[in-house]
């Protein structure tokens, strides 16, 4: 292979975030920093107990304390229309909004304060007083597996990551050489984007409303809201222009968000709500408690002959929240036996949501680790050891990859790191006080695009607009979609304006499961290729050449339409316009899925290298270097795409190191729920980076050649991270975080 | 059962502002309204009153009393009460006469906090217990008589030392370590006049009444730190053990200030200060150890009994286990940094 992949000194040229300036300087505006008129202000009062039955909610000194306008409960809750048409046991539902008296978790909303300014709601909200019978809760994984169900939803999809399923024999591993069985546990780890969960709701009549929301999707919470409060969906508009990180937190419509649209119809003014940090560990989900139990079985030589995997991880009480965080155990590898079983417990906790690398992150650490102590087992490098059971098709589906160089990932990442200076034995290495270790563990996920349109409109002076209901939730959506647009069309991308994150704007899906580039960038491409047929089309009342002109070679050079094949066939862009007199060309393109999936299947892949560093005597740990390869494809926007990667990075080491929800069980309560508390990386905390991507194009998922690369980046940081301190120390770290105390 | 009524949201009672002129001013405001407190960077004060722990009617800003100097003077160095953590740790007497407190005050917080954090509010910053910060658990500190949380609940951050059963939580702060190591003193005033309060008998052990930090009066102004001049400068170590590298609370930190000596016999402790954070509701004076090491060789054997007799009487409580081991190791650490001694 040729120098074809990107490294960090390849960014320079690259174009920088469409929107970095505005966000730098405070020019975007997140939800909660709009103003409207008449603007008022909500705070959620949680419960205090985690199971049990309100008996009592003494709302009067909050209703006479200045500038309350009101105190909403189920006591008086202008109600969800929805609730009242179906009549569903309230498992299975999502929480059903001051609909009743029950409560299932511990900070679950119980009143809602609205005030004249946001100090007098909170104030409100302190003097509301609720009494309650309380009953015996359960919020402890390990003291309650016998609680673990299967997923109801397994049933309906057989061979889904969440049915029981047998490849070849069960319990294979039983009969190999050398095995491998062990437990590991991710705790439930808090998104905690930088912007706090916030809504604005207004009403318009009875029947009009419009939100200034969070949200990953701005359609798709449109649809959601408009079935809960039995509207039609274009009567119910979401804006969503910035969102300030998401991770997943943001996917779907939460009882905070039907509680301002409650309080808004009550109050008949706009109502703006947001959570505070300390709500965050309560009221939009987490990624899950997990237990997992990994069995691995290989012959000597270190061809792997069976897994098995089981996971369990915590749901809420009214809800079954499931991931697939066996999906990697069932692909990866080239095996020919494997078991897996997925269970959840329900437990008295609010519902977990994906959060990035949902499940494959969580999966990935226990299988990757795995895998790593196989290798001291065999005495055998952990890459040779991926090398000999690389599979060259998938053995879950059998279809061939539609691309995979994960093989060019371990070679180029093994070079950057400098992989021969690890010592195969653990713990040998000693710099000074500290110990000195190397890890490596893979990462996929599947590739997808799924249906987008977009709206372009081309103006005589030489500027293109596109728009996109997708949210950027931080990828950098529209520096993306820019370049691509401005590499199709061949114009300068400062010509281009994308707007996005509103539910008027074309059909787009949500931004999770890393497919907006192949979704939304096959949209533009489309709208670009219409655009430059219908100029083109236009072109040819000048010059009949353009009759015949293939879109793939039209270009809009400065101001002029070319054709590639014929120079002379040159045409003046503004010329164009003159017929009909038109200003503006507006055109649309849409693209959707085709039937590759049954012919290939997707992924993208990453591949992690850490150089760790553990003090002898204290414990703690140092990562000095860090090396990250992905195969996504090709790459459309370098620069944001390498944020993307390091943003992983960062995210891994966090879930490595120092991550952690944790919850008294006694009461149900998060115990760290603020930023002093809940530990994500320092900047003190992060090395020295190497972002790097094999740049090769997926020939089958979309025009661009891409794959995603939002979830990938950070799905087995973290095993590479305990792999490297197991190579330091010799201690195998199972329980995520590693922190200090583990080590000693 | 009736469950008792709690509540989980939080916010900031109403309450006056006013701008003390002078000491004697702020002496008055205290002396006059039990429920008055003095309100310095704020940085621990606010953030309390937002959670709703603390909900004093009326703050008294002592920001532009004339406590801001840093001075040399007979042996002493002392430290206006209203300097900041940032300018202090930053001095060039500081740096030169106790680089220990710099070094102790750098690892706290962050850099924004430290820019805000004072001197006496520092001295008299609050445990960061769980159950302290959240009003909606028992806590015998924030209201006495209703148990504590910690005992047997998430106990990570936990006294080892001196805790009695009505709480186990620890002084948070760094600085207050380097103090104690450096046998400083703190100057007040209040209705009575003046006074030094040496820094260990400034804060207190919690037994019956944790809802008592410390020994000063109510009504009394912290005004400095008097930090009397040793020959420790060459040999000091602040060791903060946490969970991140920056801006979190330490696990254990060990202050250690060494005076060496080349004997005949090779290098010798001729003087030693050790305390310990994150052990004890005060910061914890290693009196013991200290007598252990002073007059031995400096060596790696020695730290080792020195740090052995310093865990004498410790207790842990379940998720702090492990600070039995972790704080002989790092007061170990400790000396061979501040020695040099790496064997
Ligand atoms: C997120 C976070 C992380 C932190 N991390 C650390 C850390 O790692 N290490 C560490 O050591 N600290 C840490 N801190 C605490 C910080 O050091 C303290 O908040 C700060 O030192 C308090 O000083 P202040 O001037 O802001 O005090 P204030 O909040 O103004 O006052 C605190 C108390 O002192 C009283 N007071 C203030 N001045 C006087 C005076 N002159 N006389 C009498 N009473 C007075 C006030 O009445 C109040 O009761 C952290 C704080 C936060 C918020």
């Amino acid at each position: 292979m040729g120098k074809k992949h990107l490294e960090n000194a390849d960014m320079a040229k690259a174009i920088s975030r469409v929107d970095g300036r505005a966000k730098v300087t405070g020019a975007a505006k997140y939800a909660a920093e709009v103003q409207l008129q008449d603007l008022t202000y909500a705070v959620l009062v949680g419960s205090t107990i985690a199971q049990g039955i309100i008996t009592k909610i003494d709302t009067q000194k909050a209703e006479w304390a200045p500038g309350v306008i009101a105190v909403i409960s189920h006591l008086n809750t202008p109600g969800v229309p929805e609730y009242k048409l179906q009549n569903q046991d309230v498992i299975q539902k999502q929480l059903r909004v001051f609909d009743d008296a029950n409560i299932y978790y511990n900070g679950q909303p119980v009143a809602v304060v609205i005030a004249d300014t946001l100090e007098r709601a909170q104030y409100g909200a302190s003097l509301v007083s609720v009494t309650y019978k309380k009953e015996q809760h359960v919020s402890n994984l390990e003291d309650n597996l016998s609680r673990a169900v299967v997923p109801k939803k397994a049933k309906a999809d057989p061979r889904g990551f969440t049915s029981d399923f047998v490849r070849g024999k069960a319990g294979a591993y039983l009969d190999a050489e050398v095995q491998v069985v062990e437990e590991y546990i991710q705790p439930s780890e808090v998104h905690h984007p930088m912007e706090l969960h916030s809504i604005i709701a207004s009403w318009e009549g009875n029947d009009k409303l419009t939100l200034v929301d969070k949200t990953q999707g701005s359609q798709q919470t449109q649809a959601s809201i408009a079935k809960s409060f039995q509207l039609k969906p274009e009567n119910v508009k979401v804006v969503a222009t910035y969102v300030g990180g998401a991770f997943g937190s943001a996917l779907r419509v939460w009882p905070h968000e039907i509680v301002a649209i409650l309080a808004a119809k009550k109050v008949q003014k706009p109502v703006k709500l947001v959570l505070s940090r300390g709500q965050m560990s309560y009221m939009v989900g987490y990624r899950p408690y997990t237990l997992q139990k990994v069995s691995l079985g290989a012959s000597k030589d270190g061809k792997l002959v069976g897994i098995s995997h089981e996971s369990y991880g915590k749901t809420s009480m009214y809800e079954e929240f499931t991931e697939n965080v066996l999906q990697m155990t069932r692909m990866m590898y080239d095996v020919p036996n494997i078991d897996t079983k997925y269970r959840i417990v329900p437990l008295n906790v609010s519902t977990p949501a994906p959060m990035r690398g949902p499940g494959e992150a969580t999966g990935s650490f226990a299988l990757e680790c795995a895998m790593d102590e196989l290798s001291y087992k065999l005495n055998m490098d952990p890459i040779a050891l991926r090398l000999v059971n690389y599979a060259g098709q998938d053995p879950d589906k059998l279809l061939p990859w539609s691309s995979n160089y994960l093989k060019d990932c371990y070679r180029l990442g093994a070079e950057k790191i400098g992989w021969n200076n690890r010592k195969a034995e653990a713990g040998t290495v000693q710099e000074g006080e500290w110990k000195v270790g190397y890890g490596v563990a893979t990462g996929t996920f599947g590739a997808f695009r799924s249906a987008a349109t977009i709206k372009a409109t081309y103006k005589a002076d030489g500027t293109l607009l596109l728009q996109s209901a997708i949210a950027d939730i931080g990828p950098g959506t529209g520096t993306a979609m820019t370049s691509i647009a401005a590499e199709n069309l061949g114009i300068d991308p400062s010509l281009i304006t994308f707007q996005l994150g509103n539910s008027s704007f074309p059909k787009a899906p949500m931004q999770g499961g890393s497919n907006s580039v192949a979704t939304v960038g096959s949209a533009v491409v489309a709208a670009c290729t219409n655009l430059k047929v219908e100029l083109a089309k236009r072109a040819a009342k000048q010059k009949q050449e353009w009759n015949n002109a293939v879109p793939a070679n039209i270009q809009l050079k400065g101001n002029e339409l070319v054709n590639s094949d014929d120079t002379a066939s040159k045409v003046k862009l503004v010329s164009l316009f003159t017929e009909g007199g038109l200003t503006e060309l507006v055109i649309e393109g849409s693209a959707a899925q085709g039937d590759e999936r049954n012919k290939y299947s997707f992924y993208s892949y990453s591949v992690h290298f850490i150089e760790a560093h553990v003090h002898e005597l204290t414990g703690v740990v140092r990562i000095k270097n860090a090396v990250s390869v992905v195969d996504c494809g090709t790459i459309v926007s370098p620069k944001t795409a390498r944020s993307q990667l390091m943003g992983g990075i960062v995210g891994g080491i966090g879930m490595a190191l120092m991550e952690e929800a944790v919850i008294d069980d006694r009461t149900g309560r998060t115990i760290n729920a603020s930023f002093g508390d809940y530990h994500v990386p320092v900047n003190a905390d992060i090395p020295q980076m190497e972002m790097l991507f094999v740049n090769e194009k997926d020939p089958y998922l979309n025009p661009m050649g891409s794959k995603g690369l939002g979830e990938v980046v950070i799905i087995g940081v973290a095993p590479a991270v305990a792999n490297a301190v197991y190579n330091a120390t010799g201690k195998r770290i199972r329980h995520l975080p590693i922190t200090p105390d583990k080590l000693i | 059962m009736q469950y008792r009524k709690l509540k989980l949201e939080v916010a900031v009672h109403n309450f006056q502002y006013t701008r003390a002129k002078n000491a004697a001013g702020a002496i008055a405001e205290l002396s006059k309204n039990p429920a008055a407190k003095l309100v310095a960077g704020g940085t621990n004060l606010i953030d309390l009153m937002k959670y709703g722990v603390m909900a004093p009617d009326r703050l008294v800003d002592i920001n532009r009393l004339s406590y801001n100097a840093i001075q040399k003077e007979s042996g002493v160095l002392s430290i206006g009460a209203t300097v900041t953590n940032s300018v202090a740790a930053a001095n060039e007497m500081v740096l030169q006469y106790q680089p220990l407190l710099s070094q102790a005050m750098l690892a706290g917080a962050s850099p924004q906090l430290r820019n805000k954090a004072t001197m006496g509010g520092n001295l008299l910053q609050r445990t960061r217990c769980p159950y302290f910060y959240d009003i909606s658990e028992p806590c015998n500190k924030r209201e006495p008589g209703t148990g504590c949380g910690a005992l047997k609940g998430y106990n990570r951050m936990h006294a080892i030392f001196g805790a009695s059963d009505a709480c186990i939580a620890v002084n948070p702060s760094d600085m207050n370590v380097a103090l104690v190591a450096l046998d400083a003193s703190v100057q007040v005033t209040g209705p009575k006049g003046k006074r030094n309060i040496p820094i260990a008998e400034f804060h207190r052990l919690p037994g019956k009444h944790p809802e008592l930090d410390n020994t000063l009066d109510r009504r009394e102004v912290i005004t400095g730190l008097l930090i009397p001049d040793n020959a420790f400068s060459k040999h000091t170590t602040y060791l903060k053990v946490r969970d991140r590298a920056s801006y979190a609370f330490a696990l254990i930190s060990v202050a250690v200030a060494l005076e060496m000596e080349e004997t005949t016999e090779g290098t010798t402790i001729k003087e030693v200060h050790l305390a310990m954070g994150g052990v004890a509701h005060k910061p914890w004076r290693l009196t013991a150890a200290e007598q252990l090491l002073k007059g031995k060789k400096a060596t790696v054997e020695n730290f080792k009994m020195a740090a052995e007799l310093a865990m004498q009487g410790a207790k842990s409580y379940g998720h702090n286990d492990f600070k039995l081991k972790l704080a002989p190791n790092s007061i170990v650490q400790a000396l061979k940094t501040a020695s040099g001694i790496k064997a």
